[in-house]
Order: C-alpha cells, then structure tokens, then sequence
C-alpha cells in the first residue's frame, strides 16, 4: 500500500489541521507517514499545500511528483497541482469554489460543494472535514474513530463545542460521495 | 616587621605587557584587591576581550576566558547562565565594547544580565598601533585621524553610561578616571559597588574607567592624565549615571 | 507538550524532533535567532527549556547565539544554537573560536538556498562552508547529516557525544525538507551522562588551579603546537567517527553517493528502477566530516562509474573525486535555489553516462 496525496488551499481553509490530522491517525494505525506543510508566506492567504505520503514500507522520497490523489479547495490549488495527476488518479475538488476545469480523462474527479455543506450544518470552516469525509469514503484509507479521537485531542478547551459539527461534517462528505456513487 | 602593604594575591607576580604610563594595570590591581578582600577568588571568572587587555588572564589568578572582539558580555552570559552563584565579570575596552561589540553590550544590558562589565576607555585603539577609537574625541589626533577627528567624516565620541543609563534592564551604572590617588579610591569603590550589585542578584552593572594611553596619544605620562581631566572628562563626564540602590 | 513517554511514537517535524532530542539528550542551554526554515527549534526550546530547568533565550544576532554557546560550554554545560544558511554564516567567527578553543556543542543548520539571502526552499548549498571549516584558521566540526526525522533525534544524541568525547563542535547538517516535515518519531535514546569529565571547565577556581579557556597562544611556537595537538585529534576523528549506509552495492555498476534529502530521492529511484539492466547502488555519508573515503575509494575499483546527487551546484562531489582519485569516471548531478533532484532526473542522468533499458524478464 502507498498512497500519495496532495492537500491544497487558500490559507485558513484547514487543510494544515486536516492533513496533519490524517498523518497522526495512520501514524497510530502502525503506517509509515511523511507529511511535509508548505511554510512560507503562502500560508498567510496563499495557495497552502501539503504533501502527505502513506506506505506500509519504508518511505523513500518525501516529495510527491505524481499524486494518488489531490484534495483541492480553490482555483488556484487546482491550477498549481493539477499537472501532479497520475492516469487512474482521483481528484476531489471543493466545487464551491471551483467552477471550471480542465478536460481531465483518465482521472475520476469528485466535486463536491464543501464549502456550501459545512455552510448548511452551520460551520462554514469545517470544509476541510467534507472534504476528508468524501476522500474517505473513497478510498477507506483513515479509520474514522481513531481520527476522531486524534480531532479530539485538537479540540480542547474552549474549541470542543466545535467537535460535533466536525463530525457532522465528515459524515456529510461521505454520504455525498455515496449519493454520488448511486 | 609585619607588611602592612602588599601585593593582592589574585594578582600574579609577573611583569605585564602594558606599555609605561598604561592605566590597564591598575585597573587589573584593583580588581585583584577586590577579589581579594570580598574572598570571592574561587567564584569568580573573568573573561578577557580582544585588545590590549586580551592577555589579563595571564595576571589575575582565577577562571578566565578569552572572548572574540566584542562579543565577551554573550561569553558572560552563557557562562552566568550556567553558574548563576559564581562571580562573572567582562573586562573590555572601547574599540571591543562601543564599536564592534555595541550590540551584545547593549542587549546583555537590555536584559539585566547579572554580570558586571569593566570598560576601559582609552579613546583610541591601542593593540593595532593607535587608529581612532569609538570613543575618540573631536579633533583627537590618531593614526587614522592624523588631522584631528572630524566629526563630518567620523561622527561623535560615544557616550555609552549615557546610552546605558537609559536601557531599563540596567542597574549600576558610572563613569570614573585614574588620573589621581582619590579618583582611583574612588574608582575601586565603583568597582566594589559594581561586585555587590552582581552578588546581591540586583543584575547588570558597568564601570567606565577614563584610562591614559601616553604611546598612542603621544604625550607624556603627567600629560596623559592632565588630558583626561582637562579634555576627556569634558566629552565624557564622571559620575554615578544609574543606580538601582538609590533609585528604590 | 511533553514527548518523554520511551516507545511512543510522536509526529514532529525535524525541527521539533531535533530540540526535543537536544533536551534529553541533557541541553539544558539553547540560544537562537528566528530564522525560516527553522523557527520550530527556537519556539520548542521556549516551550521546553523552562519545563527541564532550562535557559533558553532568543538573542539579539547569530553572534551572541553563538558565543553564550561558547560561554557555556565553555562553563562545562551542554549547549546548543541552531538557525539556517545566511544565520548559519554569521556564526562562523564563533564557530572557529570554538574549534580553537576546544569547545564541545551542537550548531543545527537547516540548510536553504543561497547564495545571499536566497530563499528558503530545501538546500544543501553549505556543504563546503560546514565541512571544509567555513570560519578562519586549520579546524573541522564533525558535521553529522541525517535523512529522516527519526535520525535527526538519533544524530543529535551522538552530536553531544561526540562533541564531549572530542571536545569539539558537532554540526548537524540538514534541510528545510528534513525540519519542515513531519514523521513519526521515537526517543529511546538515553542520555547517559558517563562523560569524561570537563576538569578544564570555567567553575570558579576554588581548591585547584585556575582554568583559562582560549584561542590565543602569542608565545611563538606555541600556536603551530597547538594546532599539532588539533590535527592529531582529526586524524584520530577521521579514523573512528567515519559513518555512512551503504544499500546494493556489493555488485553495482554504478554507485549513486548522496546525503540527507538527496538521498531519500536516490533511494526512490532504486526502489522504483529494481530491473534495470545497470545496477544502481547508493552509498549515504552521514558523517560528512570526517567523510567516508575509504569506502568510496573501495568501490570506485569495481563499479563502472559513481554519481554524485545534490541539492547543490556540486560540492560534495570535490570530495567524492578526492576519494575516488581517477580510478573510475564520476559524474554528478545537482539542482539549486530550492530544486529538489527526482527520481527521473536521476534515471535520464544515468542514461547518459551508460545505455540503460528495461530488462526483459522472461517467465515460461
């Protein structure tokens, strides 16, 4: 198994929180996991990216040239990294904020509208989590309990109000992607 | 017959390297009393700079460190960071403290550092044969200002117990010469003070001495002194610029 | 945060692996200057350094970093700073006084790209300054380049080592790849303060003779002896410290030689070029000073040809030649300003120097 992913989006959209997220919980499921977060200025408003690598073997490269997948929450994420896509490769897209793109074939593309569905449940920031939810749902790569308690963990204190609609969110994604699917 | 008058036993009993008339051995003896009288030779290390003063640890008979130029107040405090109950003092002059080290001196103050600084002001960088210094004066005639310092070209003296006195994180702070029997009594009851203020955990202290340099200002010994009173003392003013004691 | 728990697995970045491993590796002094890629070090030693008892200060330059690094190691403790390529420089006077005056500690650079103020993409353009000396006068630090977050915190355990045992500077030299990423990490190191003692300590000279730490030696002859004693302790350094990973190269044509990031890339392309009709083999220098020689030297008289990769415009490469000495043509190949070599790049690279083509497996 090696799953190759990139995560991109305007920063402040969680795509940080989301993929270090994943790493921890496949971390605790016993794989092997890189995760390497773009740390310069574009993570004040730019296109943020993260590249999050996941073998059961020993991983070689932390870089990512061709992605498995790509979680995209704007335009400009798609237009940065859509020449990563591998024939076979899945793209999920936030279709929210992206409208058009290219003609892409051998790809299975996903758009769903994150940003409207955690809008809807009444927490527009958990975007990320729609997101996650339909990768999930996908591909079956995180198990959701212990990524649930890993999220926990983040949302202590005074940001645990916002675990329910987080969860909420994740279930939105996947139930989207099955609607999708029949 | 009982000497009443002796050599410091902190002082090793070797001739030093300074030139005739150099006030740098002075300074090292009182520094060598004081250690002596407050017993503090086993607690206390020094750390000498890079100028003429870089060879002091061959006179004074305790832990010493050699520091690149300017930087012996961070030396310091890494090393009072690890032995905050020793006694740590940097010993530097003016080319070392006021011109290439002006920014460990000022942040070391800046964060009340409990090290205590000795800064001899000769106005003029001895070590390399004489060049101006920070602290030379206007119309002071060096190798490197044979026409007198223009203050168009070199800019100012530097005051640094003025700049100093303002930094909160400072707590002694003075100006002193040794052109006479009681400016050097007095001169070690800085010094003294500068010790006490460390030892009381009160933190950052510095002592300016106004010291002579006869070679590099080519006068004579008597002339050297008569400088600093007349002329040097009229740049840079002796006094007390800070104290913490009287302050609380 | 705490991360002591033995066995457990942590995900950190290198940078936080890094000081994590620095604390319990008993650093109790950590003085640095924000600098990206390596904030991360400075803002866990804020965090940490008090919780152990700790100093650790954001100082006002590199140079005060630098010399309370000499202060206190020179008062016997173990000490630390850390920063990247352009803060990386500006400590080189200290770093040089270090060596003069027998210092040990850790200085971390995560390397980014240069020259100037560059940018601050992965890089491993500091290669001759951490290796060849990069301060004035005859010294080397034992420089120690890990590839992993996991062997960022293994080196910087041995870094302290190494550092007591030869009372020396230890640099660790990485990238922004290797402090900017995060894997999983654990700390079963122990510290195992068994050290020689540091009797040459500043400590106050109370009941034994005053101890003078220095670089200066003004007596001719003095200083040509004791850069004599420095050599030696080299000499002896190069003899025992030498490390490196060898993977496949007992029959290799060619042997790839890379380090830190660049060697991750290399050994992605060994993994996914396994039927190839050359065979590829890498040798990992982790100590690149003292650098292993010996077993290039070894190779260079078997294999066809050696490439040297990195994220440099060729640096290691002079030493590879050294090493190599003619016995076998090597090549390099390098990407620069914040380019990261591929496996592909290394492929098409291969291809020029040797007719490379798919090998034809045949099942019946």
């Amino acid at each position: 198994m090696l799953e190759k992913v990139i995560l991109a989006g305007l920063g402040g959209q969680g795509m940080m929180l989301l993929g270090r997220l994943i790493a921890h919980a496949l971390m605790l499921e016993g794989k092997n996991v890189t995760f390497f977060p773009s740390y310069g200025t574009e993570v004040r408003g730019g296109t943020a990216y993260y590249h999050l690598t996941v073998s059961e073997e020993e991983i070689f490269s932390p870089v990512i040239e061709e992605a498995d997948a790509l979680i995209m929450m704007n335009l400009p994420s798609y237009i940065k990294f859509k020449d990563f896509l591998k024939p076979d490769s899945k793209l999920f897209l936030n279709s929210s904020m992206i409208d058009k793109i290219d003609n892409e074939t051998n790809v299975d593309i996903y758009r769903i509208p994150a940003t409207k569905i955690a809008n809807d449940i009444g927490n527009i920031v958990a975007s990320n989590m729609v997101m996650l939810g339909a990768y999930n749902e996908v591909k079956n790569l995180v198990s959701i309990p212990v990524f649930l308690s890993c999220l926990k963990n983040v949302l202590s204190g005074r940001k645990e109000p916002f675990y329910e609609v987080n969860k909420l969110a994740i279930e939105r994604g996947a139930e989207f992607v099955r609607n999708i699917k029949r | 017959m009982e000497a009443t008058y002796k050599a410091p036993e902190t002082l090793i009993d070797i001739p030093t390297h300074y030139c005739p008339g150099c006030g740098h051995g002075i300074v090292h003896r009182l520094i060598a009393e004081i250690i002596d009288e407050m017993d503090i030779r086993g607690k206390t290390i020094g750390l000498a700079p890079v100028g003429c003063a870089v060879l002091a640890y061959n006179y004074l008979d305790i832990d010493m460190c050699e520091a690149a130029h300017g930087r012996t107040p961070s030396v310091a405090t890494g090393i009072k960071r690890v032995h905050p109950d020793k006694v740590v003092f940097s010993y530097q002059g003016d080319g070392d403290l006021a011109a290439i080290g002006m920014a460990e001196i000022i942040h070391t103050a800046n964060r009340g550092e409990n090290i205590t600084v000795i800064y001899v002001n000769n106005a003029v960088y001895g070590m390399t044969n004489g060049q101006m210094a920070p602290t030379t004066l206007i119309n002071q005639k060096t190798l490197t200002t044979p026409h007198g310092r223009n203050e168009e070209n070199d800019g100012y003296p530097l005051p640094v117990c003025e700049l100093l006195s303002v930094i909160e994180g400072s707590r002694f702070i003075a100006r002193t010469s040794m052109t006479s029997p009681k400016n050097i009594i007095k001169t070690k009851q800085l010094l003294e003070k500068g010790f006490k203020t460390q030892i009381q955990e009160k933190g950052f202290s510095l002592i300016e001495i106004l010291s002579p340099c006869p070679v590099y200002w080519r006068m004579s010994s008597v002339e050297s002194l008569k400088f600093i009173d007349e002329e040097m003392a009229v740049t840079f003013p002796l006094g007390i610029f800070k104290d913490w004691d009287s302050q609380n | 945060m705490t991360l002591t728990e033995k066995n457990k697995k942590y995900l950190l970045t290198g940078n936080e692996a890094c000081a994590e491993a620095a604390i319990q590796a008993g650093c109790r002094f950590y003085y640095g200057y924000p600098i990206t890629p390596q904030n991360e070090i400075l803002t866990h030693m804020t965090i940490r350094m008090p919780q152990v008892g700790g100093t650790s200060i954001q100082v006002e330059s590199e140079l005060a970093a630098i010399n309370m690094v000499y202060g206190s190691a020179a008062a016997g403790a173990r000490a630390m700073t850390s920063s990247s390529s352009p803060g990386i420089s500006l400590k080189q006077e200290g770093i040089s006084y270090l060596a003069g005056s027998e210092l040990p500690c850790v200085i971390v650079n995560i390397q980014r790209g240069g020259p100037g103020l560059g940018d601050i993409s992965p890089s491993q353009a500091d290669y001759f300054q951490a290796v060849k000396g990069g301060g004035h006068g005859d010294y080397h630090t034992i420089v120690l380049a890990p590839s992993s977050v996991q062997e960022m915190a293994d080196l910087v355990f041995d870094a302290f080592d190494l550092a007591d045992c030869y009372r020396n500077p230890v640099m660790i030299l990485a990238d922004a790849q290797l402090g900017q990423m995060m894997e999983p990490v654990v700390f079963n190191k122990k510290y195992e303060p068994v050290l020689s003692k540091k009797d040459w300590a500043l400590t106050g000279a109370d009941g034994r003779e005053r101890n003078i730490v220095k670089s200066f030696y003004s007596v001719k002859g003095e200083l040509e002896e004791f850069n004599a004693k420095l050599q030696k302790k080299y000499r002896q350094i190069k003899a025992e410290e030498v490390r490196y990973e060898e993977t496949n190269t007992e029959d290799a044509d060619i042997v790839l030689v890379a380090y830190g990031t660049s060697a991750r890339i290399c050994k992605e392309f060994l993994n996914k070029n396994q039927s190839l009709n050359v065979k590829v083999g890498l040798i990992r220098p982790i100590t690149l000073w003292p650098f292993p020689s010996d077993v290039i030297q070894k190779i260079s008289e078997r294999a066809q040809a050696i490439l040297t990769v990195e994220m440099s415009a060729g640096q290691m490469v002079e030493d590879v030649r050294l090493s190599v000495s003619g016995r076998c043509p090597v090549h390099f190949y390098g990407r620069t300003g914040g380019g990261i070599p591929t496996p592909k790049e290394i492929l098409k690279k291969i291809s020029e120097i040797v007719s490379v083509k798919e090998k034809v497996t045949c099942t019946t």
